[in-house]
């Protein structure tokens, strides 16, 4: 078993990192900086702390003002409050006005997982992501919040980054080849691609082993940026591997499983199965048994891989 | 309970300004309204009555406050204004105009396709406009953002928000409200076009909002309330802001909607719609400079 970390602790604390490597970074947190971990950033730098109470949009406007001030400011509030609370701020104020927000999206997926589907975002990236000008980055582990930090911070526009709640398996060493757009080829094969963002990551990695076992050959694609989409890497997966499985901590409506579908339908039509939440809301109970009951388990990543691969045989 | 407020008295009587200033600013605001009633009329569609109500405010803020230099619009010192009531763009373009960020005769532009004037202001495409808007309540908190900005900055620039009364009804204004008021930003200004109307009616029968100057006191602004269509009176009051410390300001500007054409006054039908040729010409004969109505 792999050395689990905090996710949601290594951005805290890479961000009170960075503010000291730049001093344009400001935080604004919605009263829930003991559960985001911009507390770290908070006690380091208080001046450039603001914890405006339960006020998401106004939060996310008053990040828009400190941006068009010259700051970096990073938004930290849980999934479903940013995108759909804040919905209307991002979109007109944020990626309609072009202006530099970095949205630090908490709990996201299940992972908020005893507090229950109120607290729970499956449909954020489809809404971040139907945004232009937005880009939408979902970190695999703590090594990749962390890069990721700095990555948004010197992005150049908007960025919704998407982080889970949980300790998750470290994937990644510091050494990792982080670069927002760029897509990662985790393990080369030739039967299927398994592209997958987040805790799905290190799950679709057992899945290609398991597969390995029955004598499939799995390609494994981290695609950590959902947008822009690594087109590229993308039509290469499908040309090489004929098939694609999609794996994701989000609906199958409109995350990475729709924006891969959507890229290769119009650029290397190949079978193409989801995995993801299908179309309902979860339920309160531990994460990783929740990720399982939803169809998100291993075994639901292996059984859509021979799907696809029997669906690329029938063609 | 009210009866323990205060109301502020009317700013002005130690006003310093003179009277050249003023007939000058008020010459300037008939232009701006000028401006709308042809631009709208061109356009054939847009938002009358929420800018010639914010009219004689804009004047006074782009002819004689803000510290701007055309020639420079991303001068890092300039004040910052933002039209958080969006759809008053047509005197806000009219007034930058008319103030030299862009030609005058881009004024009739407005809304048409590949224009740098869309509907409402965009500050990627109109050199002058600070900030993106047109759906409501955005303005303040963003202006309490760029206040905060500037302290941590040490910048000197001011920032002013130019707010619709119907759009104070929106919750987030009043998130920004609380934030501007913890962080004590004396160098924002807000100003209430207080007209009375909105786009289904009456502000007092589909949301009231009064009494609207105890409610900004009651979440730390400092308030002064004003005839917005008094020069004297505008000026007076955004000299008064600038001098407070510790909180910001709210100018609460009672405004008539329409105002200065006759058939537009206080009329909600007139919040977004066109002139005909013959309103127009009505309009602008009304709108017409003294000298030139009584030669």
């Amino acid at each position: 078993m792999a050395e689990m970390e905090s996710v949601r602790v290594a951005y805290g604390r890479a961000l009170a990192e960075y503010g000291a490597e730049n001093e344009d970074v400001v935080v604004l947190d919605a009263d829930v900086s003991a559960s985001t971990q911009s507390h770290y950033f908070g006690s380091k730098f208080p001046n450039r702390f603001f914890n405006v109470g339960i006020a998401e949009a106004g939060m996310v406007d008053v990040a828009v003002g400190l941006a068009l001030g010259g700051k970096v400011p990073f938004v930290n509030s849980f999934a479903f409050l940013l995108a759909f609370r804040a919905a209307e701020q991002i979109r007109t104020c944020i990626a309609y006005s072009r202006v530099n927000v970095k949205l630090a999206a908490h709990y996201a997926g299940l992972s908020d997982s005893f507090d229950g589907p109120t607290h729970q975002a499956i449909s954020d990236v489809a809404a971040m992501r139907g945004l232009p000008e937005m880009t939408v980055v979902v970190p695999a582990d703590a090594t990749e919040a962390r890069l990721a930090v700095k990555a948004a911070a010197e992005y150049p526009g908007p960025v919704y980054l998407r982080l889970c709640r949980n300790e998750l398996p470290v994937l990644f060493d510091d050494s990792h080849p982080f670069q927002i757009g760029k897509g990662v080829t985790l393990r080369r094969g030739g039967d299927v691609t398994l592209v997958s963002t987040g805790v799905m990551v290190g799950r679709s990695l057992e899945a290609a082993e398991e597969l390995g076992r029955l004598g499939i050959d799995a390609r494994v694609v981290e695609m950590h940026t959902v947008k822009p989409l690594d087109v590229e890497l993308l039509v290469e997966a499908a040309r090489e591997t004929g098939c694609i499985v999609t794996a994701e901590e989000h609906s199958v409506i409109g995350g990475l499983g729709g924006a891969v579908a959507e890229a290769l339908g119009e650029r290397a039509p190949v079978p193409v199965v989801r995995v993801g939440i299908r179309d309902r809301f979860a339920e309160t109970g531990p994460y990783f048994d929740l990720l399982d009951r939803y169809g998100m388990a291993v075994a639901d990543v292996v059984s859509a891989a021979r799907r696809a691969i029997a669906m690329k045989r029938e063609r | 309970m009210s009866a323990s407020v205060t109301p502020q008295p009317a700013v002005g009587r130690h006003g310093h300004h003179s009277e050249e200033v003023i007939l000058s600013l008020e010459a300037r605001a008939r232009a701006i309204r000028r401006a709308v009633v042809t631009m709208v009329h061109g356009a054939g569609s847009g938002h009358p009555g929420g800018s010639l109500s914010a009219a004689d405010i804009l004047a006074a803020l782009y002819f004689h406050q803000l510290r701007i230099d055309p020639a420079q619009p991303h001068w890092e010192e300039r004040d910052r204004f933002i039209l958080s009531k969006g759809h008053a763009a047509p005197a806000l373009y009219a007034a930058l105009a008319m103030r030299g960020f862009f030609p005058e005769s881009e004024l009739i532009t407005l809304r048409r396709l590949d224009s740098r004037l869309q509907g409402h202001p965009d500050r990627n495409k109109t050199p002058g406009v600070e900030m993106t808007a047109g759906a409501l309540g955005h303005g303040l908190p963003i202006g309490a953002g760029l206040a905060l900005a500037a302290r941590l900055n040490g910048a000197t620039y001011r920032t002013y928000v130019l707010l619709g009364d119907g759009e104070i009804q929106a919750g987030v204004v009043w998130e920004g409200a609380m934030a501007a008021a913890k962080y004590h930003l004396d160098n924002l200004t807000a100003i209430l076009d207080f007209n009375g109307v909105q786009l289904d009616g009456m502000v007092a029968d589909i949301m009231p909002l009064e009494p609207v100057a105890e409610k900004w006191r009651s979440f730390g602004w400092h308030v002064l309330e004003i005839d917005g269509h008094n020069m004297r009176q505008i000026l007076d009051a955004l000299d008064h802001a600038a001098r407070i410390h510790a909180m910001p300001t709210i100018i609460v500007a009672r405004t008539v909607k329409g105002k200065g054409v006759s058939f537009m006054e206080n009329r909600s039908a007139w919040h977004g719609r066109a002139p005909t040729q013959e309103q127009y010409q009505q309009a602008m004969a009304e709108l017409a400079d003294p000298e030139v109505k009584h030669g």
